[in-house]
């Protein structure tokens, strides 16, 4: 009985960029989808045309430029924003929500909050009082109580051409895993559970750092060993910021860990990996920032987490060196001669 | 020794909300307990069953049942245990074998005998047995011995013994939210969930309930405290019901759950000590036992799904705030040989009636006041609640607490969702232990004192520095002085932004409020936590029990002003 009350009632989504609009077409396979748009022209030119960032938009999607209606109409929303402007969403959400709802989002990066004219090099410490996930974030801002998030490797472009793939729902609550599995369930896509929301959430923003750095050792011209080397030492390197602030190894190990990791790793057409591989190009952070459309979630999240390293006192050997190049003018090569050289020889000590 | 008086309080009377004891909940529930009862074990062995599905299992689960009873009544025999305890268990025990040795689906009638011969014995020993009588009996006894106690001690003359200048209201005083939880138990039920740190917490928190104007509540006592038999007929007559700790079984837990939740779903105002029990360490509870917290959530939940106008169901947090905790020194102790070695000890009461009385006399003849902060209403998921009993979101925005509960339009059952409920309660309640939480001048001292010696000692780890030989430890006063003034400081700010209270007493000249603080520090104690030498100077002679007294402000980052 409740199931067929859902099923008539719209999903939300939040968020047009192509993780969003991705989504909103899976989606609309079995429902129909509100897609919060934040621009009024986007709106009204994707509502006209059905295309969007070069995907068609499946008929059951309707964009909209309403949060209220929005709230009103879907139980179930999937707020997939930017980190950087996700608080400010969720100030706008919050006054519309109720705690039945479902909030499954699906941003990888950290929220911080510091305290006035402070920037994240200024400020003294950086510790999880400040640095935030996405679904702490809802938390604060909203009732919404039944959260849960999506992680995995999910690039947009393999989605849109329904390439087999799998994501990872995550929440402390079960109906929420229950729904979001139902509802993007398909013959191409694979959904997997977890109850460790913040470890998967961690999981999803800190592989962005080895994505960077991956680009890096494309664009000095190295191959496989190189890459392996990096993705088994940079997942060990996860871990252990990881469970510094606050998420399980296992998260680490599943598809939303190694799975995301692994794909971004490999793909050359995602942002974090082509803001490496240009640094190592000997091109300026600055240049490669400004030729973005979308931001890199990582280089932002090399700041954060190489000041939470140092106030944890984790040893994050690649952010380190990561950090140094993208802000401290230190080369590509010399950052991989350093972690060449390091005497480190304990493979795997945290199972 | 002179105590310095602190400002006078002015804790009001309050004229009752309800007049008529039969229009109490309370009183209904226990006119009616027999009934009542049955209906305990009906809900829980219906709750059993969905539990454990499969009668293998179940049958499994009660031969474990049977037999950690029968080890309990072995090691850890108590005196209100029943005389047939072992005969019961044995019987059981037997009874199971053989049907558990010829299982087919045939015995299941026999297995749901068992099961309700086990929970209605259960049922029946958790049920309170309020009567007016002895409610009116036990709260004048209260009221008249305390003040003589209180008026003979502090005024020294002849015929003062007589006198009623004094009442308990001076020596109690009751802070925070009193109207709001008078209008909340009008309007819905309250749950009130205390700070737990003595045993005299259960006697205090009744007086307090009867002297804020409210019906009497039931509530969740220790079993072990019906060992003394003072303190089991004052519980017994407040309304009390029995939390036996030592029964962690599934029938057991199950039928106590159910009781206070049906208790609560009547609307019985009721009250229990989410710690669980009290704490070892003197630090403010950390973490919270989430049965009984989980029942105050299962209730609202079936109010909301059973009736129109359902009453909806406030949780109240209260800290009770002492200058002196009696058990102090065992608590501690227990404390300390299981964080250092982590073995088993069985839990024991050295305190008799004997010993209790002696207690109330000393603590009434003395000066040393307690505080009772009553905390801001809650709902069920922890918002705070307008003086009308409406939730309200961090913005101030009205909600409805039953929208926790629908799924697509309707109310849903869901056990793993409100496990997670609690869970977030039990945060919420924590959080608000904090800001309620009163600091003392003696709080306060002792939090110093101990510091600068665990700073002074930093290589040495807890167990080492506790074993340092008392005469090394001196602090100087003028060093002291400078530190307690830095901390109140902070203290002044943190409570303006809401993170903790302060008792009036730590206003005022220094040097004054550091005697209060210091004569006032487990004042009854054989040996003192802290006090000033010849010189002036701070010494300690039990720095075990200055460690206790000191945790009650852990956790709230002021170590670092030290």
């Amino acid at each position: 009985m409740a199931l067929s009350n859902l099923s008539e009632q719209p999903v939300g989504v939040i968020g047009a960029g192509h993780f969003g609009t991705v989504i909103s077409n899976m989606l609309a396979q079995n429902r129909k989808v509100l897609l919060y748009a934040r621009s009024l022209e986007d709106v009204i030119r994707i509502n006209k045309s059905r295309e969007h960032l070069g995907y068609a938009i499946h008929e059951r999607v309707e964009v909209i430029n309403d949060m209220a209606r929005l709230a009103q109409e879907c139980e179930v929303i999937f707020p997939i924003v930017p980190s950087q402007h996700f608080r400010a969403m969720m100030k706008n959400l919050a006054p519309h929500l109720h705690p039945y709802h479902m909030l499954i989002h699906g941003t990888k990066g950290f929220d911080i909050t510091l305290p006035g004219g402070q920037t994240i090099e200024t400020v003294q410490q950086l510790d999880r009082s400040v640095v935030k996930t996405m679904s702490e974030v809802i938390q604060e801002e909203s009732v919404a109580v039944r959260i849960g998030c999506l992680a995995g490797p999910n690039l947009s472009r393999e989605l849109a051409l329904r390439q087999p793939a799998a994501t990872v729902v995550a929440s402390h609550f079960n109906e929420v895993i229950q729904t979001g599995k139902r509802l993007l369930k398909s013959d191409r896509f694979q959904v997997y559970e977890n109850s460790d929301i913040v470890g998967v959430e961690i999981a999803g923003v800190l592989k962005n750092i080895i994505a960077i750095a991956s680009g890096a050792l494309s664009g000095l011209g190295f191959g496989e060993n190189a890459k392996g080397l990096l993705i088994s030492r940079g997942a060990v390197e996860m871990v252990y910021l990881g469970r510094a602030l606050g998420g399980d190894t296992k998260a680490f190990l599943g598809v939303a860990g190694i799975g995301d990791l692994v794909t971004t790793c490999n793909s050359p057409m995602s942002r974090n990996f082509t803001v490496g591989y240009r640094l190592a190009k000997g091109e300026k952070l600055k240049d490669i920032i400004e030729d973005m459309k979308e931001v890199a979630e990582g280089i932002n999240t090399v700041r954060i987490a190489k000041k939470c390293a140092d106030h944890y006192k984790v040893r994050a050997l690649i952010t380190d060196r990561l950090y140094k190049v993208l802000f401290e003018g230190l080369t590509v090569e010399e950052a991989l001669e350093f972690l060449m050289r390091y005497p480190l020889n304990v493979d795997i000590d945290f199972i | 020794m002179e105590i310095i008086e602190e400002k006078k309080n002015k804790t009001k009377k309050y004229k009752p909300i309800l007049d008529r004891i039969p229009d109490w909940p309370v009183y209904q529930l226990s006119q009616n307990r027999k009934e009542f009862i049955e209906e305990v074990t009906c809900k829980a062995i219906e709750r059993i069953h969905e539990l454990r599905p499969l009668y293998t299992k179940l049958i499994e689960d009660l031969q474990t049942s049977a037999l950690r009873e029968q080890n309990r009544i072995k090691r850890n025999r108590w005196r209100v245990d029943p005389k047939d305890d072992s005969q019961f268990w044995l019987t059981v025990k037997n009874e199971l074998a053989e049907l558990n040795a010829q299982y087919t689906a045939a015995v299941h009638p026999q297995v749901d005998e068992i099961l309700k011969r086990i929970v209605h014995r259960y049922a029946s020993e958790i049920a309170g047995n309020f009567k007016p009588n002895s409610y009116r009996f036990a709260s004048s006894v209260i009221k008249f011995w305390f003040a003589r106690l209180l008026n003979g001690a502090r005024v020294k003359k002849f015929g003062a013994f007589f006198r009623n200048k004094y009442s308990l209201r001076d020596k109690i005083h009751i802070v925070g939210k009193v109207r709001m939880i008078r209008n909340l138990a009008r309007k819905g039920t309250v749950v009130m969930v205390p700070t737990h740190f003595s045993n005299l917490d259960s006697i205090l928190i009744g007086w307090v309930i009867h002297a804020m104007g409210l019906p009497a509540f039931i509530y969740g006592a220790g079993l072990n405290l019906f060992n003394i038999k003072i303190l089991a007929y004052f519980m017994n007559s407040l309304g009390a019901y029995k939390v036996d700790r030592r029964k962690k079984n599934l029938p057991y837990l199950e039928t106590l759950k159910m009781y206070s939740n049906l208790a609560i779903q009547k609307g019985a105002h009721s009250l229990f000590f989410p710690g669980g029990r009290r704490s070892r360490s003197g630090m403010l509870e950390k973490e919270l036992k989430l049965g009984l917290l989980s029942t105050a959530i299962e209730a609202q939940r079936s109010l909301y799904n059973s009736e129109a106008k359902p009453r909806k169901i406030f949780v109240v947090p209260v800290s009770l705030n002492y200058h002196f905790v009696l058990e102090a020194p065992d608590l501690i102790e227990d404390y300390l040989q299981v964080k250092g070695k982590n073995r088993y000890f069985p839990e024991e009461d050295k305190y008799g009636s004997f010993q209790m009385i002696k207690f109330l006399i000393k603590f009434f003849g003395n000066r040393s006041n307690i505080s009772v902060s009553i905390g801001p209403g809650l709902d069920v998921m922890g918002n705070y609640v307008d003086e009308e009993g409406n939730s309200l979101d961090a913005h101030g925005r009205i909600i409805d607490t039953k929208d926790y509960f629908m799924n697509s339009g309707e109310i849903t059952v869901d056990r793993q969702r409100e496990d997670e409920y609690t869970r977030m309660l039990s945060h919420r309640i924590v959080s608000e232990f904090h800001k309620i939480n009163r600091v003392f001048a003696s709080h306060l001292v002792s939090f110093i004192a101990f510091e600068m010696w665990q700073k002074k000692y930093h290589q040495l780890d807890l167990f080492n520095l506790l074993r340092l030989p008392e005469e090394d430890l001196e602090i100087d006063y003028e060093e002291f002085k400078t530190v307690f003034k830095r901390l109140r400081t902070q203290v002044y700010l943190m409570k303006e932004k809401g993170k903790i209270n302060y008792a009036s007493h730590l206003k005022g000249q220094t040097n004054l409020v550091i005697s209060r603080g210091i004569d006032n520090v487990g004042v009854f104690h054989l040996n003192r936590p802290v006090l000033k030498n010849k010189k002036g100077n701070i010494i300690t002679k039990d720095l075990s029990l200055l460690y206790y007294y000191h945790n009650r402000l852990v956790g709230y980052g002021l170590e670092q002003f030290i």
